[in-house]
């Protein structure tokens, strides 16, 4: 407010400011809001209202799509997990070098190729990924989908974790060292703990990011294997059914729950 | 290039040598091509209390941290009690730091705090809390050993800093400013603890300070640095009873500097002319001969007035005003065609020796060898 107040140009003061605002949001979430409210109708209808019922929910854990579901939620929890884990061990590694390695050449190139991969449109990387799995000959599956989503979660594990290590003193690191500890003392006993809230909130990030991915992992997934969003894909081919709107509607809510866990933690303070 | 100007001199310091606790040899300093410290020579004695002072800049934190470990030396060596350092980790060096903004851990317990430098010495945590626990003791701060250094106030703080860098027991101590961040009255208090906890751990101190008058407070001895060279080292007394050129007079403590040229040096002293057909006799200095155009130091309070000349060395001079400031009384004086001065008297004195109303003529006096002649 005040920060808006003292500007000298307020944007609120351009006509139609509050209309177009109001016109984006609704473009934003309208999809997401009908999709949500749908998912609780009680008909097979996707247009007709008849009605609050868990129904499509219930389908999609005993439905006939069920068991396909389930081994695509699986994979995608299991790879979800795996290539966030070591797309924020690279980053934590990465952002220690950048961060702490002092000023070397390549220095700004380095940042710039780290974070490139986010600006870099997705079909690219997708297509470049699966030419790379096919000259070296990997055969696709799920260890390519990990591969893969490893690599392209990294800059978002990066982000969180710099930012946080940039606003940490290196002075701490000395202090540990006039006091005896070494190099890798200094890192797992002092920086890292200070910069857990950066490196959780990568994590998470990298874990929703994996999660929801579905042109890359629909590129270099084999034949046979799903991940829920590709199989949600794969069903909706067939018509789109009520129990997509459900899965949809809980795939969104982790997502709203994942991004607010991260967004408090990397504000968290560890240190009060 | 700078003399040893205490009692016992080079000599016996060189001779012993397990007595110099810590030694720079020539140490040159340069970032870039941008020299931050020239040639600097000292050695700091055993269980002394040794300050570092001058103004910003001159190269103080990068001499300190060049003892601890954290900055290279370009050339030159650092000895401490005889062994090379200079190429040694910070964490293999037997020197403890007290940060300047304290660098506590903050997702560390107090305790745990002072704990870790124990701790990374190899004893195990419950001995090591042991010991953390009797040097917070030491420090009077037991009661908040299981607080977050986030909720001490910063002389607490203070204290937790200087408590973690005693407890692994040092051999050196360096204390870059502790004391900057504290108010006036605090820093007094610290001052002396800091005084009393040097001479109960019988530690070397090495202490950093742009701050005169806490420099001449604490130290056994005071290295001046300027500009990335030292200027002089030696007793608080020395440094401000004979300060050795231009800048130290300047710096340390009131002075009246003023412009001479030297017209006799006979029997050890000199006669030098201040304009106006002033005349004043001071020390001679080897480095001063006749004819030359040197500054002289004269310190207000060694300066007292009177309506008849008094003994010794006297000047005719009009009082132009007189300045309250609390615990003195700052007189400024005009000699007829020459400098003006500025004589300091204490408000305890003022039975003795006497106060002019603006616009008196009177006599400024002073002893016989109160000013000093500086080389530049
Ligand atoms: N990393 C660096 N790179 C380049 N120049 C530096 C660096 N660190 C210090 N300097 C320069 O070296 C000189 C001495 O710095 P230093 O920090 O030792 O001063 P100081 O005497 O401690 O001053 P202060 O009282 O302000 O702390 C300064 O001119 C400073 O700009
Ligand atoms: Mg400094």
């Amino acid at each position: 407010m005040a920060t808006a107040k003292s500007a000298k140009f307020d944007i609120k003061a351009y006509r139609g400011f509050k209309a177009i605002t109001l016109l984006c949001l609704f473009v934003l979430y309208a999809p997401l809001i009908v999709v949500t409210i749908y998912s609780f109708n009680a008909s097979a209808s996707l247009t007709n209202w008849e009605g609050v019922s868990f129904r499509w929910y219930v389908d999609v854990f005993t439905g006939p799509e069920s068991g396909k579901f389930k081994t695509a939620a699986l994979n995608s929890f299991i790879i979800a997990i795996a290539a966030a884990t070591m797309a924020t061990t690279l980053a934590t590694l990465a952002a220690t070098g950048m961060v702490r390695g002092g000023k070397f050449k390549l220095r700004s190139a380095s940042f710039g190729l780290i974070s490139l991969p986010l600006m870099v449109p997705e079909i690219v990387t997708a297509v470049a990924t699966l030419i790379f799995f096919n000259a070296i000959g990997f055969d696709r599956g799920i260890m390519t989908i990990l591969l893969a989503h490893t690599a392209f979660c990294v800059p978002f594990a990066y982000l969180p974790i710099a930012a946080r290590m940039q606003g940490i003193e290196d002075s701490y690191e000395q202090a540990a060292m006039d006091l005896y500890a070494n190099k890798r003392q200094a890192f797992t006993k002092i920086l890292m703990p200070l910069m857990m809230p950066g490196i959780i909130s990568g994590f998470i990030l990298a874990f929703i990011v994996s999660l929801d991915d579905f042109i890359i992992t629909n590129f270099v997934k084999g034949a046979g294997v799903e991940t829920l969003p590709t199989a949600i894909f794969g069903s909706v081919k067939q018509g789109i059914k009520p129990n997509i709107m459900a899965i949809s509607t809980m795939l969104l809510g982790l997502s709203v729950v994942m991004v607010t866990i991260s967004y408090f933690v990397s504000k968290a303070d560890n240190t009060k | 290039m700078v003399e040893e100007t205490s009692a016992t001199g080079w000599e016996t310091q060189l001779s012993k040598n397990e007595q110099i606790a810590i030694d720079v040899r020539d140490a040159v300093k340069r970032y870039g091509d941008f020299t931050a410290l020239k040639t600097i020579s000292l050695s700091i004695k055993d269980n002394e209390f040794f300050t570092l002072l001058g103004p910003s800049g001159c190269g103080k934190t990068t001499l300190l941290r060049m003892i601890a470990g954290f900055e290279d030396v370009t050339e030159g060596g650092i000895f401490l009690y005889g062994d090379e350092i200079e190429n040694l980790p910070p964490y293999q060096r037997p020197v403890n730091t007290v940060f300047q903004n304290y660098a506590l851990f903050p997702h560390m317990t107090i305790l745990d705090n002072v704990a870790f430098g124990l701790e990374m010495r190899g004893a195990n945590k419950s001995d090591a809390r042991k010991k953390a626990g009797e040097m917070l003791e030491l420090v009077q701060l037991s009661q908040f050993s299981a607080r977050k250094p986030s909720q001490l106030s910063g002389g607490q703080q203070q204290r937790v800093a200087l408590a973690r860098a005693l407890a692994p027991q040092p051999k050196v101590l360096l204390l870059d400013e502790p004391l900057s961040a504290l108010d006036l009255k605090l820093r007094k208090a610290m001052q002396l603890e800091l005084k009393h906890l040097q001479r109960e751990t019988g530690i070397t101190f090495i202490f950093v300070t742009h701050d005169q008058e806490e420099a001449l407070t604490m130290s056994d001895r005071i290295a001046v640095m300027s500009a990335g060279e030292l200027q002089q080292l030696g007793s608080p007394n020395d440094i401000y009873e004979r300060p050795r050129n231009m800048f130290v007079a300047d710096f340390i403590g009131e002075t009246n500097l003023l412009e001479v040229s030297v017209d006799k040096v006979e029997n050890g002293r000199a006669i030098c002319h201040l304009g106006g057909g002033h005349e004043l006799t001071c020390n001679a200095v080897d480095e001063v001969g006749v004819g030359s155009k040197v500054h002289l130091s004269i310190r207000p309070e060694r300066l007292f007035m009177s309506e008849e000349p008094a003994e010794g060395e006297s000047l005719k001079a009009k009082v132009r005003e007189n300045i309250f400031v609390g615990t003195d009384i700052t007189t400024i004086l005009d000699l007829a065609d020459g400098p003006e001065f500025i004589v300091r008297t204490s408000n305890s004195d003022r039975g003795n020796k006497r106060i002019f109303e603006p616009g008196t003529d009177m006599y400024v006096n002073m002893e016989v060898g109160a000013a000093r002649l500086l080389v530049d």
